[in-house]
Formats: C-alpha cells, sequence, structure tokens
C-alpha cells in the first residue's frame, strides 16, 4: 500500500481512514447478514399449523382395564396410558440397586411424578412411547420374569435393548442413560385425562 | 500434434490456443480460453505414468456423481414429497411410470456404489500416503466430500418414506438431542414438528435435490483444482515434479489424456458391468441396498424388529451402540467420522507408500481395515451378546489406529524409498 500512497496532485492518501472504512463497512455488513439469516433460520420452527396440532389431548380411561396399557398420541408422541394393578405396584419395590436413576433426579418428568412411581396416583401411569436412548418404540412385557427371571415386568426397547421398569426407570446395562420421559397431564374431570396440560397450563 | 514416446514426456507439443487453430475456433478461445484450460487440466496435465488399479476410484466416483444427478433429475420428475404421498409416488415410479423401476434402482444402488468408490478411494490415500505434504487440503476437502455425501444420503433415504426412513430418521436426528443444552430444541427445529413429519420430509427433500448436491459439485470442483495444482501422488509415494526433462516436464509423468482417459475408460467399462448386474438382477442386494422394512410405509406407531442403517453407515452405527450411555456413544461416533480430518498431522512417517514402510504401519493398517469392516458386519446385526462385545474389540482397534498413528508411524523401521518411479513398460 504504501508504493501508492502519494498519487497525482501531492494529496497523501490517509491510509488509517481507509482502514478505518473498510473495517467498518465489513462490520455493518456482518452485522447484517446476521440478521437476514433470522428468517431463514425460524423458517424451520414448527409451523402454526403444527403447533396448534400440539394442543393438549383427552382421554377417557374408566374403560381401561387393570393391567392394560392403551396407547394414544399426543405431538406426535406415543403416550403410554397403563393401569396399573396393586400387585404391579407392589412389584416396583426391590430392585432400586438395579436403576440408573431410581429417584428421577436426572430424568425429564413434571415436579408432581418425581416419585418412585413417578405418577400422579399409583394406579395410572403415563409416560412418553419413545425411547430416551435414539426414539424407537419400548415394547410392553409387564409379567414378572417375562424377559429373565429376576425381571419385575416394564417395558424392552427392540432397538437398542434398553429396559424400563412398570414406572417407567431404566435399568442398568441399557444404552438409554434417563428414565421414559413423562408428560405434564393431569385429571380436570374423574376417569378423563387430559394429556399436555396440568396447573400450570397447557405445555 | 508431434508423435509422442513412449513416455511421452519428451516430444514437444503445441502450445496451448495453438496458431494452427483459425476461424470460429481461434475466435471463440479469444474469448473462452477452451484449449487453454484443455492443455493445462486434461492434454497436458502430467500424472505419474506407473499408476495401479487403485486409481480407478476416483474417476469410477466422478461417473456415478454425474449418474446419481441424472437418475436423481427424472426421479423428482415423478416423485412427491409429502407424508401421504410420497411413499405412494415411489411406488407409482415402480410400477406405473414406463423404465420407472430401473430409474430408482439405478439411484438407489448409484447411492450403494458412490460409498463403495469413496472407501476404496479412501483406502488408496492410506496405502500410498496420499494425504501426506502437500497433499493436507486435498485430503481435507475430500473428507469434506465424504462429509457432505453421508448427509446426502441419509436425507435421500428418508425420502421414500418407507417405515426404515422413518425410524432411522428418528434415531438420527434424536442423536442432535444428546448434545448438552441446547439437543431437545435443535430436535424440534431440524424437524419442524413434534415428531418427524411432513415438514421434516419436504425440508429434507429441498436439501437433498437442490442444496447438497451444489455443495457436492463445488467441493468436487475444489477437490479437482487441488489435485492438479498439487499433482497426484502414486503407488511409490515419489514426487514427479522433483524430476524433470529439460522441457519442464517430470519424467515420470504422462499426459492425462489419452493415456489415462483410455485407461479410465476400462475401469468405467467395468464398472458399468457391475451396476448393470446390481440394478436389473439384484438391486436390493438381499436388503443390503434397500432394506425390507422400506417396503412398508412410514408408520409412527411401529417400530421396525430391529433398526439398521443401510450398510455403508453400519461401521459408525456399531460404535454408538457398543457404548452403553447415549451421550458418549453419540460423541465416540462423532471422533470416528472426524478422526479421517487429522490423519495429514497424525502420520509422522518420513515415508509415503506402504511399499517403503515396516510392518508397524503395515500391520495398523490391515488391522484397521479389518475392523471397518468388521463393525460395518456388526452394525447390521441385533445389538446383543457376542455382537456388543465384538463391537467394543473392534471400535478400540478403530479408535487405536487413529491415535496410536504418531507413535506407530515414528517407529517404524522404513525402506529407502527410490528416486523414481518404479516402472516395467509393458
Amino acid at each position: 500500500m504504501a508504493d501508492h500512497a502519494g498519487v497525482a496532485g501531492g494529496d497523501e492518501v490517509d491510509l488509517s481512514r481507509r482502514k478505518f472504512l473498510t473495517r467498518a463497512t465489513v462490520a455493518t455488513g456482518a452485522v447484517g447478514t446476521v440478521f437476514a439469516a433470522i428468517p431463514f433460520i425460524e423458517s424451520w420452527s414448527p409451523s402454526e399449523s403444527a403447533r396448534a396440532a400440539g394442543v393438549p389431548t383427552e382421554l377417557d380411561i374408566s374403560k381401561l382395564e387393570a393391567g392394560q396399557m392403551t396407547i394414544t398420541v399426543w405431538r406426535r408422541s406415543p403416550i403410554y396410558v397403563v393401569r396399573r394393578t396393586p400387585e404391579m405396584v407392589a412389584r416396583l419395590a426391590g430392585h432400586d440397586g438395579e436403576l440408573k436413576d431410581p429417584g428421577s433426579d436426572h430424568s425429564d418428568q413434571p415436579a408432581y411424578a418425581k416419585n418412585p412411581l413417578r405418577s400422579r396416583s399409583a394406579e395410572f401411569l403415563v409416560l412418553v412411547g419413545t425411547c430416551t436412548h435414539l426414539g424407537c418404540l419400548p415394547k410392553q412385557h409387564f409379567a414378572a420374569g417375562e424377559l429373565y427371571p429376576s425381571w419385575p415386568g416394564g417395558f424392552f426397547c427392540p432397538c437398542h435393548g434398553s429396559r424400563f421398569d412398570l414406572a417407567g426407570r431404566v435399568f442398568d446395562g441399557s444404552p438409554a442413560s434417563i428414565n421414559l420421559r413423562v408428560p405434564p397431564y393431569s385429571y380436570p374431570k374423574e376417569h378423563l385425562l387430559l394429556i399436555g396440560a396440568d396447573e400450570k397450563g397447557a405445555a | 500434434m508431434t508423435v509422442k514416446t513412449a513416455t511421452g514426456a519428451a516430444a514437444p507439443m503445441p502450445k496451448a490456443g495453438a496458431a494452427g487453430r483459425q476461424g470460429f475456433w481461434a475466435w471463440l478461445n479469444k474469448r473462452l480460453p477452451i484449449d487453454q484450460f484443455m492443455a493445462s487440466q486434461v492434454t497436458e496435465y502430467y500424472a505419474p505414468k506407473n499408476f495401479n488399479v487403485w486409481y480407478y476410484f476416483g474417476s469410477l466416483a466422478l461417473v456415478v456423481l454425474v449418474l446419481q444427478l441424472v437418475s436423481g433429475i427424472y426421479l423428482a420428475m415423478f416423485y412427491k414429497p409429502g407424508e401421504t404421498t410420497a411413499f405412494d409416488s415411489v411406488q407409482f415410479i415402480m410400477r406405473e411410470i414406463d423404465w420407472g423401476w430401473f430409474l430408482r434402482y439405478l439411484h438407489s444402488s448409484g447411492a450403494s456404489f458412490f460409498f463403495i468408490m469413496v472407501y476404496l478411494h479412501m483406502f488408496r490415500a492410506f496405502l500410498y500416503g496420499s494425504y501426506k505434504p502437500p497433499r493436507e487440503l486435498l485430503w481435507l476437502i475430500g473428507m469434506l466430500v465424504y462429509l457432505a455425501l453421508m448427509a446426502e444420503a441419509f436425507m435421500g433415504y428418508v425420502l421414500p418414506w418407507g417405515n426404515m426412513s422413518f425410524w432411522g430418521a428418528q434415531v438420527i436426528i434424536n442423536l442432535f438431542g444428546t448434545i448438552p443444552g441446547i439437543g431437545p430444541d435443535l430436535v424440534l427445529w431440524i424437524r419442524g414438528d413434534y415428531g418427524i413429519a411432513d415438514a421434516t420430509l419436504n425440508r429434507f427433500f429441498s436439501l437433498h435435490v437442490a442444496a447438497v448436491p451444489l455443495a457436492l459439485l463445488g467441493l468436487v470442483a475444489l477437490h479437482l483444482v487441488a489435485l492438479h495444482e498439487v499433482g497426484s501422488n502414486n503407488p511409490d509415494g515419489v514426487e514427479i515434479k522433483e524430476k524433470v526433462a529439460a522441457n519442464g516436464r517430470p519424467l515420470d509423468g504422462i499426459p492425462f489424456h489419452p493415456y489415462y482417459t483410455v485407461k479410465d475408460l476400462v475401469g468405467v467399462g467395468v464398472f458399468l458391468v457391475l451396476l448393470a448386474i446390481t440394478v436389473f438382477f439384484v438391486p436390493t442386494v438381499g436388503g443390503l441396498f434397500i432394506e425390507a422394512p422400506n417396503w412398508e410405509p412410514a408408520n409412527p406407531m411401529s417400530t421396525p424388529e430391529h433398526i439398521a442403517p443401510v450398510w455403508y453407515f453400519t461401521p459408525y452405527y456399531a460404535i454408538l451402540r457398543a457404548v452403553p450411555d447415549q451421550r458418549m456413544g453419540a460423541l465416540l461416533m462423532l471422533i470416528a467420522v472426524m478422526a479421517f480430518l487429522f490423519v495429514p498431522w497424525l502420520d509422522r512417517s518420513p515415508v509415503k507408500s506402504m511399499r517403503y514402510r515396516g510392518w508397524m504401519s503395515r500391520s495398523a493398517l490391515a488391522i484397521f481395515a479389518v475392523s471397518f469392516i468388521a463393525l460395518g458386519y456388526l452394525g447390521l446385526q441385533p445389538a446383543e451378546g457376542l455382537y456388543v462385545i465384538l463391537a467394543r474389540i473392534f471400535s478400540a482397534l478403530y479408535f487405536a489406529f487413529f491415535f496410536l498413528m504418531p507413535l506407530y508411524s515414528s517407529l517404524d523401521p522404513v525402506k529407502p524409498v527410490p528416486e523414481r518411479v518404479v516402472y516395467h513398460a509393458h
């Protein structure tokens, strides 16, 4: 640059001024580029209709037999609803030592499900039915001893072999590291389960 | 054009944009440097004269790229992205479009052949040290091509909207959910819905047919520019530019055209025979190129019994499943892919080619090749019992190849490298 400093007419080029203007222009352009990227990035967020379709969903649980499971859909995820028998609830005690997170300290659930049964009431278990490993659907194996002699009943994911008990708590040796998720839910009326909304409002 | 000698190196050839050209061609070349470009990149681009069979796979990968672009453009004329239309439109292509099955099988087989060519091409680089200086950047650009190809193949596999498309996408996108902090929001953003949905399929279609192919073409062009700048390596790992004739041409080089265009055409012939056998007789290769569950429509309420990606991703998938912790598994999988990027700096050997390396580098490469294939097999099997134990052993060997490379490549007893390439005329 120094070679070109003197131009015809004898005016000296103010190099620091030129450098400042160049940098200011580049900086302005960079900021503009960042703002211009926002519409492109935001367009990938769930659309209005996708969000509208994600409203809470209702389920009549009066017809669900004890010991049975039904599956409903909320936000494109299968929601497992299990009506546990007192015998099934009893089987939840006694294997805490085999679980990764028996107290649900590192798992994802509303405060009212952060208990050993992972539910608002002992009878009804409500879970997001996608494996916390990589999202396959764990299959139900509720009978004690169904998978191996000490199996207390629960869910088994066929994709990568994660095992969960009848409260959705993950067993040691599973690739999943946290318990099955519990969605926000509430009972606005007797026998009516509302998935996706609780006292805090809709999720 | 004057007659060339056997080596093609000594005889003078007319300069680019030769005075012999007249009329329209001369007019054209004054405005567009066609002759100059062809001379510098093709007819007077000097490649080592001792290329062997391993040097087919770069040009064959380029042939597959063209086949994929052509067959892909035609498939996009009939395919309808969308949750309710995608699967049916693929069946429509297969059953009702004249030769539609051919277009689709050409494209699906082409994807697998692309990876076969790229893996063999990469193995060639390991054999002859083609990533070593001055070709580090060439190697890095090649790795970017490989990464873009992986993205392209993954999104392409989602488009037929079969049940394996759906669950494969579910598993792979959920890998992003293991990133601490932003994971769940990132997954939601990638999918554009609370699950894999219409929004996901449509954006993958756009990326698969426009964004990634454009990136691929650009990267392949950069790969070729970088190659022609530094010049090709060869099985002896000798720099041919260091021994030049009086006219400045490498003594061990021959012009790419006609010598290697002719050689590559033979390779293309053999490749097209293999491709035709696949497309016409075994298009799914027993579930290896197209998996059986993909003949059922996507069903978010039913996971296939056994989820495995297509064969070209299974080595990494086996590493992912070998780890009993999802975050660590995903991280190791990422490292397994990215480790290739660092090879030019991990390799401390003074010698490029395996021909002049000692037993350490040779055994390491052999063990790595076996591990990669074994992991590829294990990734197709269920993750249980002995398979998991074997996957752990081969994963350890896989990583040892990379992370012990500075050690064994510098301790390796190497042989003297000849001054010029070893070549026996035939």
